[in-house]
């Protein structure tokens, strides 16, 4: 079946089913919107369709309450609609069919009091306990500045999930972590050393990104999309900046693309490098730490010297970039891409011969394809549990339309696969840097900006270092943005994580985790 | 006199344990590509840890803060029965190698309490782990002193250094296997890679550091203070009971002089030895333990027949 006639398929099935489907053009995509009622059917004929769940979201419009889901199927994205009224919202749930829904569902429930019906799981997910029960902050009446400054009660009366039995105990961890990273509380169920049971409580992070980028001008959001995640601030800036350039219609120029190009693959360089080198260390090989933060940390710098920012935050702007690559600067690149081979191919031998660290890498936290493909887990979970996706090659944007690399897929699903596919993903980045760079022709970088329409939105959708990123953006009158949703790939993967650590010992749960390195932040927003 | 110098070396055990951590830090730093810290590090972390006021935990019971001491006072004790640069010490003549075993496990019982008390899961998941690996440990390390002591016909250190010092460079395959036996059993009793990592700061893959998670201020520095004596202690004892050339067998300045030059430099000498195992190898799942010290334990039992098939009949 072509891309272009699953559409057609899945529209007929759903006409018969008397589905009533209003199909809009966006810039990007279809809307189709839905009846609320027909909300969950809808996404049983998608499962059927096989369609993959990508993102979920509402927004606040004048008394309603839209209600969102984009799904995907050969490169092709629908965004569907459904609207109810603010006064009592409520539309069956589309977790029971898609698991992978189930989160955001639960997110879009606290932030906005929608209830949906038949979803398996309403503790509060996002809002935590700091706001009281009838206090929704993603609504247009709750004041951007949030309620009085009081301490926030503590979140003792989260229900987990309880094991009974004999010798069955609980591990609480978190959200302060011995280490220095993100907050997020692990609450295990271990007979022995043996996990039964993970459930993640995350949203120890949670900013209010979605709250406070409405109002902004594209420049400031793009600066705000940029500090969604920031080991991802190119990504996310990028999928912000795409979606805003399409609402808008404006076409950047070749070389903007270009460079935007290297920016994203040199940060997934970056953190591939951080990845490599954090999964070893946890499993207290600490030669091979020493020498991936070493190479990352070089690479960094390379980053600061010609970019001006270690980061490389706020390089991508609306319209373009505001950084330019001299002739001089190429051939630094290109230089730093070969010796980074180079030292990789001395580095990689001696870590794949080493049977210590093999002993503790393979089969551990093995991930099903089944089951990664049921939460439609992306990037290197998925591209390691044999989910072949990359939206570089399967709905190409520029520069990567010009492009030619192989998607890194393995079939193990264990925490090596997930360190094998990022060290070929670092391959494939080094030779799309360099072709890249033998494209560049002179011209601007930065295109000139247009008011858009009032109520214009659009989806863009852009490959990060950690997978697939999504953002919604809808323009209010006036250059102001109404509405921005950033789905990181870490909103998918993090349910992953409750799944592989099944059946591993406790100690290997901070490996497991690291192969998946969610973003805190980005899942938290 | 005999006594006196019996006191001062227990208190060179004391002083020189941080230094041999500093060392070994240096030689891993250097191992990785790394600029090592100073090798006075670690005494500026103790000194820096005594001048912190301790936390402890509102339902620690009294038990949590005395244990770092029962736990220094226990490893100094062991300290006292194995010779560092001479033989013939009052101490060493008063206790023999299992009490020094004894006092060990005085030690970690101890701390395995602590972490039980204070009712966090980490304490209580470290102690359970510390005496998983301890319960199979234990039985190893006594095996290779077996045989060691076998040949020497005694349990005390000095007399069985005494021992292999008068019979002069004899290649025991008793002992070879026994040094083997025990540098496994060392390895796992002082929390060093593959077993445990002591530099670790992931709550749950910890095994030693996730008892003493809760502690703070003088209590760990103490508690630090006994686990590099700890792993001076077995340094030492692989030194001196294998390789005793050098230490000091009268007690003249002199002689006393070049046994501790002697112990010194075989210390460092193993410090390199284990910064490269400890560089080499990842640390191995939890469960992979308990093969290693079974493993351990059989070259403790080969040694054992091998004095006795090949050796005993001489």
């Amino acid at each position: 079946m072509s891309a272009s006639n699953w559409t057609t398929d899945f529209l007929n099935q759903l006409t018969a089913a008397a589905i009533t489907v209003e199909q809009f053009s966006l810039p990007s995509t279809t809307l189709w919107q839905i009846e609320s009622g027909h909300w969950q059917q809808f996404a049983d004929y998608a499962l059927a369709q096989q369609l993959r769940w990508v993102a979920g979201w509402a927004e606040h419009v004048e008394g309603r309450l839209f209600i969102n889901a984009c799904f995907e199927k050969q490169g092709v994205y629908v965004l569907s609609r459904a609207i109810v009224n603010a006064a009592k919202p409520e539309l069956p749930s589309q977790a029971t069919v898609y698991p992978a829904a189930s989160r955001s569902e639960r997110h879009t429930q606290d932030m906005f009091g929608i209830h949906f019906t038949g979803h398996p799981d309403h503790r509060r997910w996002t809002r935590h306990q700091a706001w009281a029960k009838h206090d929704y902050p993603l609504r247009k009446d709750f004041p951007v500045q949030g309620g009085p400054e009081t301490v926030t009660p503590p979140d003792k009366e989260y229900p987990f999930v309880k094991a009974h039995g004999e010798g069955v105990y609980e591990i609480p961890v978190g959200p302060i972590h011995a280490g220095i990273i993100e907050p997020g509380h692990f609450r295990f169920q271990a007979v022995g050393e043996l996990i039964l049971n993970l459930e993640e409580r995350l949203g120890y992070v949670h900013k209010g990104i979605e709250k406070i980028a409405e109002g902004r001008t594209p420049e400031a959001l793009a600066r705000l999309a940029g500090r969604v995640s920031g080991d991802t601030t190119v990504g996310h800036c990028w999928a912000a900046c795409r979606a805003m350039e399409q609402a808008t219609g404006i076409e950047i120029p070749p070389r903007a693309a270009l460079l935007r190009g290297i920016l994203a693959e040199r940060e997934r360089v970056a953190n591939h490098l951080g990845d490599m080198g954090a999964i070893c260390n946890d499993v207290a090989f600490i030669f091979a730490h020493m020498q991936f933060s070493r190479l990352r940390e070089l690479w960094l710098r390379t980053n600061a010297a010609v970019f001006g920012h270690r980061l490389l935050m706020d390089r991508i702007v609306p319209g373009g970039v505001v950084c330019d690559l001299s002739e001089a600067d190429c051939a630094l690149i290109e230089r730093e891409c070969v010796r980074l081979s180079k030292e990789l191919s001395e580095i990689m031998p001696a870590i794949d011969l080493n049977s210590s660290l093999e002993d503790r890498l393979y089969t551990a936290g093995y991930l099903s394809p089944e089951i990664a493909a049921a939460l439609g887990t992306v990037g290197y979970v998925g591209l390691a549990s044999g989910q072949d996706r990359d939206v570089r090659r399967d709905a190409p944007y520029p520069p990567y339309d010009q492009a030619s690399f192989k998607v890194a897929l393995e079939d193990k699903g264990d925490v090596a696969s997930r360190f094998w596919v990022r060290y070929k993903e670092i391959n494939a980045s080094l030779k799309l840097i360099k072709q890249f760079i033998a494209q560049l022709a002179a011209g601007d970088t930065l295109a000139e900006w247009q008011t858009p329409p009032a109520g214009s939105e659009s989806l863009g959708i852009v490959e990060g270092w950690r997978g697939e990123i999504i953002a919604y953006i809808r323009f209010d009158a006036g250059n102001k943005i109404a509405r921005y949703y950033p789905r990181d790939p870490s909103i998918l993967n993090w349910p992953a994580l409750e799944k592989l650590v099944l059946n591993n010992i406790v100690p290997d749960f901070p490996v497991c985790n690291k192969s998946l390195n969610g973003s805190y932040s980005g899942n938290d927003l | 006199m005999n006594w006196l110098i019996a006191i001062l070396q227990t208190l060179l055990f004391i002083v020189l344990a941080p230094l041999l951590a500093g060392w070994l830090k240096c030689c891993k730093c250097r191992l990785q590509n790394r600029k090592p810290p100073s090798l006075l590090q670690p005494y500026r972390d103790l000194i820096k840890l005594t001048s912190k006021q301790p936390v402890v935990a509102g339902q620690a019971s009294w038990l949590f803060p005395i244990a770092p001491y029962l736990v220094f006072s226990a490893t100094v004790l062991a300290a006292t029965v194995v010779p560092l640069i001479a033989v013939d010490l009052p101490t060493s003549a008063s206790a023999d190698v299992i009490v020094m075993v004894g006092f060990f496990a005085f030690a970690r019982f101890f701390l395995a309490l602590a972490g039980l008390d204070i009712g966090t899961a980490f304490g209580g998941m470290g102690s359970s782990r510390e005496m998983t690996i301890s319960s199979l440990a234990e039985p190893a390390m006594l095996m290779a002193i077996f045989t060691l002591t076998m040949t020497a016909s005694t349990t005390n250190l000095s007399v069985a250094i005494n021992h292999v010092l008068n019979d002069g460079l004899i290649l025991r395959p008793s002992f070879v296997f026994a040094l083997f036996a025990l540098i496994l059993v060392a390895i796992a009793e002082t929390g060093r890679i593959p077993v445990d990592n002591p530099s670790t700061h992931l709550e749950l893959t910890m095994i030693h550091e996730a008892m003493i998670l809760e502690y703070s201020g003088r209590h760990l520095a103490l508690i630090e203070w006994a686990s590099q004596l700890k792993l001076m202690l077995y340094g030492v004892l692989i030194a001196n009971i294998f390789f005793p050339w050098g230490i000091a067998e009268s007690f003249t300045a002199q002689a006393l002089g070049y046994g501790l030059l002697a112990i010194m430099g075989k210390l460092a000498v193993l410090a390199i030895f284990l910064a490269i195992a400890e560089t080499l190898v990842a640390k191995m799942r939890l469960f992979r333990v308990q093969e290693y010290l079974s493993f351990a334990y059989l070259l403790g039992l080969l040694g054992m027949l091998s004095h006795i098939i090949l050796e005993a009949s001489r």
